[in-house]
């Protein structure tokens, strides 16, 4: 299956590369950066029903609240034409016809229609699971259920249980849905014609604030005097420590953010890069050659999609455990309980 | 759109979105299954209990068995070596008895032997002394007739008193 899914992407691959490719010359920069960054429409093919327009929705303080369809920013040539006096640049980006003001756009893109994507099939998925669970009560596991129920008993047991400790049930459905949302957009983002949803900064960035707000909501008392009066520490030194433990606040969900975004988007880059030298070189050997490292890259995707759903939730696992631990290992502190 | 420029519209859907998801498999699908995960565990360690009690119980059950066995055995053991031991006591007293007997029957033959040798003693006495008295007789007959044949008579009475 696995085959047959990097094969039909890298056929979509260079179908898509020729329509990138337009007229004459062949820009890979464009090619890689139309495939990785988030769009108005959603392209598949060439031709006039290779293309879904999903709709825009425009705010803005001078005209309002607006909704259309993406086709009118194009005409029947598919140039760029501006409509209603919006105009949408070469960056996706909405902008009004000679004004500066800011406009809000909330518009269904690719990526908001992948994450629409993303949430059905989570949700198809894990309430066939829940189902399994109800039908098969004091039973053996069996179908759909059996596929998930040990990655969640993994994750209970592996991840966020030793991560967390004590109290660990209250994160659990947020650690759940936060490693499943990342495994299922970093896989679906492997499909042939989909958005890159969990390489775009941000899905990452959304992703990163909800863990860096239930670590900090979380804090006990330990976590916070631990950042503003470090124990253990001379005051000339708190001058110093202080202050990088407060950035340290921000450097844990900033990395969790960059981690994630960069792993997807350089995964997807490298694919696509590899499929770009088929079309400079023009040749059947770099075809031959590269279609094979396209599918080695596509496995070790596969793999990464996986890692980094994992090392999302295993860190955020780590940040609220740090947060809510109840013992710390200070010199002050007489440890009386079991640490 | 950029690449490191995170956008707003997907800042709002993606908060959104996730929020909702959230609340959606929060509720109705990982409720249940942690529920479901947590009875089933339950309901193993249940049975994992009391399958070590039933081993346990089983054990001590056993133990009491071979406790109840090793007694029995025991006891066995007594009632064969007192029944060994009071043949042996019945035997060397029916011993004892027939010896005591055979002693008594040896002691009363001797004696009925000695009545009998007395006895006949006596009538050997009392048939010597016939003899002596009817050789004594003849003797004083014959002497009265003649002495040499006395003597020679004598003689010979007294050959068949040796014979006899």
């Amino acid at each position: 299956m696995v085959m047959i899914v990097t094969i039909v992407f890298s056929c979509l691959g260079m179908t898509t590369v020729r329509a990138a490719e337009g007229g004459d010359d062949f820009k890979p920069d464009e090619m890689i950066m139309h495939h990785v960054v988030d769009a108005h429409s959603w392209h598949f093919w060439d031709g006039h029903y290779g293309t879904l327009y999903l709709p825009v929705i425009v705010y803005s303080s001078d005209r309002g609240l607006d909704v259309f369809s993406s086709s009118n920013f194009y005409d029947e040539d598919h140039n760029k034409v501006s409509y209603d006096g919006y105009v949408l640049n070469d960056h996706e980006h909405i902008h009004l016809e000679g004004s500066e003001a800011k406009i809000w756009d909330f518009s269904i893109t690719k990526n908001v229609a992948m994450l629409f994507i993303n949430a059905i099939v989570m949700l198809l998925i894990f309430f066939a699971v829940a189902r399994g669970f109800k039908k098969n009560e004091g039973k053996a596991p069996s179908g759909i259920q059996s596929v998930f129920e040990p990655v969640i008993i993994y994750l209970r047991d592996e991840v966020i249980k030793p991560n967390i400790g004590h109290g660990y049930q209250k994160y659990l459905p947020y650690l759940l849905t936060l490693f499943f949302f990342i495994l299922f957009g970093n896989l679906l983002g492997l499909l042939p014609g989909a958005a890159n949803l969990t390489g775009n900064i941000a899905v990452t960035l959304t992703l990163a604030v909800f863990t860096f707000i239930i670590t900090n909501v979380s804090g006990n008392k330990h976590y916070w005097n631990h950042i503003f009066n470090t124990p253990g520490v001379p005051l000339p030194l708190k001058i110093i420590i202080v202050p990088v433990e407060i950035i340290g606040i921000f450097t844990k969900p900033i990395s969790l953010m960059i981690r994630l975004f960069v792993a997807i988007t350089a995964g997807h880059i490298v694919i696509l890069s590899l499929i770009g030298l088929v079309f400079i070189f023009q040749s059947y050997l770099v075809g031959v050659g590269s279609t094979l490292i396209v599918l080695f890259i596509n496995l070790i995707e596969l793999l990464v999609a996986a890692i980094q759903a994992y090392v999302f939730t295993m860190f955020s696992a780590l940040y609220i455990g740090l947060a809510t631990e109840e013992h710390h290992h200070d010199e002050n502190d007489v440890d009386t309980g079991l640490a | 759109m950029d690449l490191l420029n995170p956008g707003t519209g997907l800042i709002f859907w993606q908060a959104v979105i996730f929020l909702f998801l959230f609340l959606l498999l929060a509720k109705f699908a990982w409720k249940p299954i942690t529920e479901s995960l947590r009875v089933r565990e339950e309901s193993i360690q249940n049975a994992l209990d009391s399958a070590e009690k039933a081993k346990a119980e089983m054990e001590k059950l056993q133990a009491d068995n071979k406790k109840l066995l090793d007694e029995a055995r025991q006891e066995r053991d007594e009632i064969l070596k007192e029944a060994r031991e009071i043949a042996a006591k019945m035997k060397d007293d029916a011993k004892e008895d027939a010896s005591k007997q055979a002693d008594k029957l040896i002691a009363d033959a001797k004696l009925a032997i000695n009545t009998e040798k007395q006895a006949a003693l006596a009538e050997v006495k009392s048939e010597v002394a016939g003899l002596v008295l009817n050789v004594t007789e003849k003797l004083l007959r014959k002497k009265l007739s003649d002495e040499k044949e006395q003597k020679q008579l004598i003689e010979e009475y007294i050959k068949d008193v040796n014979l006899n």
